[in-house]
């Protein structure tokens, strides 16, 4: 089943699309990238902390991909999750609150950069665990499928997450039981630190689906009009209720693993030679070349975006700190018998 | 009410669960055609059919992740894993990620799944099918973790386990499954999850335990009473949330303590008993808090004397009462 030849219908679909939904599409993605940027500023400034891993690079397979979703379908990623998270819907505010750890985050501070998620835009969130979430996407898809759902669960993780055990045991039961589920693997060519042929048996990690004939193909992560083509025909194939579909897409992450990856593992050039084929700046010309709008307008969009991603950030900054005692809160449904006190041991 | 065993109880209170609610659907290894290595699901496939009969692969860690993307979903799981000792491949799933989707949301997702784990040894199951697994999960805030003993228990903390709205570990010590008999009332009904119970009033000294050593510990307490040693048994059901009331007020009234687990001692679920009432009921202690427990080996041995050895027994529990009742 590997590589199945595109539907040649899929392969103009984008040509069919409105040029306001692509300048949306585009919008989208200018703040995807400058919420990145301003969490890596806010980082270095120490008002972020711990850990958090940078989409740039990346938005095309996250805005391709969900441009096929209804508020119905379910989204559940990996760590690296910003850009997903603002692709599905999730206001750059509670976004960015989050990441300061603040009371209006997305989980009011508990998850932090790894774990943003809307349960109403059906996003299930980051997950930080490599490949922990595939099973739980399994369960997710089998739930609605018992439910006499007509949904699609997408579940994304990088290259990294197709080395471990998780990953083999979703995919099998995704085939046994012919789930509604679409494995996104977002290709960015390392594993946190180490390149993908270093430690995985075949490069090419589509492959590693075919073992289960699950439907898979490989694609350009870059173009987010091509990531939308190919996509198409997944997403027809699972709604047709004929189980799962996994896409390989090639992509690029443009800061490192994390903040604070000093990158020794790749060339400047590696990096520079990606850039060139930067999402953004690919959609913004084919918006100018095919589409007629122009430059000018792309740049107040561009403009806008940025002022969208500055009231978020002033939106963190105000925003106060959670309780202390919310520290007890939602452990379990019913309130914890402690909780008011903060006190570490017992009352 | 109907005399049944542990394992009717399971299967009874499973069976009617599954018949009030639709959202009630079990999987595991072997539970639909095969009816579970116990028959504790034996016939449910022809009653509800392969959709809420989920026959799995020997694959644990995605039995529960499954269980837990249902869980979060919108149903009520109840997945079986086959021997208790088989739930380590799976352990990341029940930390990291039912024990933390309520915490992590801030109450967006919960988990109400039920893990049901036999467990416990004495039944020559050898290294990799006699451990108890209860001192992991104990460990962690976000789970519940039952072991009951009795048939009405069970029943009782089992149907209260389905409906929680938040991950339970359900411990059924497989010694006991077709061991003791006990009432069991006819239709479904539920016990607080919680909340121990004395099995046994006594004034001289408190024994906790669950499982098969507190019907060991009972059968102890018998002999010693010939002698005028009044033992209180406790049975806490639940190991977390843990009834902490009764065990300060039975060590109160008795003021000596033994805690009975079959488990390695070192670090045991006993310790953090252990641990709570030298803190809270120190002053009314007689004296020092003893445990009887397994020994430090890596695992149950197979031999059958080896086994008998590493099994608190009847005797030993005997034995540590007429010690600490001379104290």
């Amino acid at each position: 089943m590997a590589t199945p030849k595109s539907d040649v219908e899929h392969e103009t679909l984008s040509a069919d699309l409105s040029t306001d939904k692509l300048v949306e599409w585009y919008s989208r993605m200018e703040l995807m990238r400058r919420f990145e940027n301003h969490a890596e500023r806010y980082y270095q400034e120490g008002k972020i902390a711990g850990y958090h891993h940078i989409y740039s690079g990346q938005e095309a397979v996250a805005m391709g991909i969900f441009a096929h979703l209804g508020p119905d379908d379910h989204i559940i990623t990996a760590y690296r999750d910003h850009g997903p998270a603002l692709a599905r819907g999730i206001d750059p505010k509670p976004a960015m609150a989050e990441l300061w750890g603040k009371a209006t985050g997305t989980s009011q501070g508990k998850g932090g950069s790894m774990h943003l998620a809307s349960r109403k835009l059906h996003f299930w969130g980051g997950y930080a665990i490599v490949a922990a979430h595939l099973s739980l996407a399994t369960g997710i898809a089998l739930a609605e499928q018992y439910k006499g759902h007509d949904t699609v669960t997408v579940c994304m993780f990088g290259d990294g997450s197709t080395n471990n055990g998780y990953f083999h045991e979703a995919l099998n039961l995704a085939k046994v039981w012919d789930l509604p589920i679409l494995f996104v693997c977002e290709n960015n060519l390392y594993g946190m630190w180490t390149p993908v042929g270093d430690v995985s048996a075949v490069s090419d990690v589509y492959k590693k689906a075919c073992g289960y004939e699950i439907p898979a193909k490989q694609i350009d992560g870059m173009n987010v009009l091509h990531v939308y083509d190919e996509v198409a025909e997944a997403i027809d194939h699972i709604r047709a209720g004929n189980g799962p579909y996994f896409i390989e897409a090639l992509t690029y992450r443009y800061r490192g693993h994390g903040a604070g990856d000093i990158e020794a593992y790749r060339t400047k050039d590696e990096v520079a030679e990606y850039k060139e084929k930067d999402p953004l700046v690919q959609l913004a010309s084919y918006l100018a070349d095919e589409r007629d709008v122009d430059r000018s307008k792309l740049e107040t969009l561009a403009k806008e975006a940025e002022g969208e991603i500055n009231a978020a950030v002033e939106f963190a900054r105000e925003s106060e700190e959670p309780a202390l005692e919310t520290i007890w809160d939602n452990i379990f449904a019913a309130p914890f018998e402690d909780r008011g006190s903060v006190s570490k041991g017992r009352s | 009410m109907a005399e049944k065993t542990n394992l009717q109880a399971i299967h009874d209170t499973l069976w009617a669960a599954m018949k009030e609610d639709e959202r009630v659907l079990i999987m595991g290894e072997d539970v639909g055609a095969k009816g579970g290595v116990f028959r504790v699901t034996a016939d449910f496939l022809e009653e509800f059919g392969e959709e809420r009969v989920v026959d799995t692969p020997l694959a644990e860690l995605a039995i529960v992740g499954v269980g837990i993307g249902m869980a979060a979903n919108g149903l009520l799981p109840v997945c079986e894993i086959q021997f208790a000792d088989f739930i380590h491949p799976a352990f990341d799933q029940i930390v990291s990620e039912a024990a933390r989707i309520r915490y992590r949301s801030n109450n967006h997702w919960s988990c109400p799944m039920v893990i049901r784990a036999p467990y416990g040894g004495g039944i020559h199951g050898a290294l990799y099918h006699s451990q108890s697994i209860e001192a992991f999960f104990a460990h962690v805030p976000g789970l519940k973790v039952l072991a009951p003993s009795t048939p009405y228990d069970t029943a009782g903390l089992l149907y209260s386990a389905i409906h929680d709205p938040d991950p339970v570990i359900f411990l059924e010590h497989k010694k006991l499954y077709r061991l003791v008999k006990g009432e069991v009332p006819d239709k479904l009904f539920k016990l607080p999850i919680g909340k121990g119970e004395i099995k046994r009033e006594g004034r001289d000294l408190t024994i906790f335990a669950y499982g098969l050593m507190l019907h060991q510990a009972l059968e102890a307490a018998e002999r010693v009473a010939a002698d005028g040693i009044e033992v209180e048994v406790l049975d806490p059901r639940s190991l977390t949330p843990l009834d902490e009331e009764l065990l300060l007020d039975s060590v109160k009234k008795t003021s000596k303590l033994l805690i009975i687990y079959e488990d390695n001692e070192f670090g045991g679920y006993g310790a953090e008993i252990a641990a709570i009432v030298a803190d809270k009921a120190f002053m009314d202690l007689d004296a020092p808090i003893k445990r009887v427990a397994g020994p430090m080996v890596p695992a149950m041995p197979y031999n059958g004397p080896q086994q008998d050895w590493f099994m608190p027994s009847v005797d030993d529990i005997e034995d540590a009462i007429r010690e600490l009742a001379d104290f």
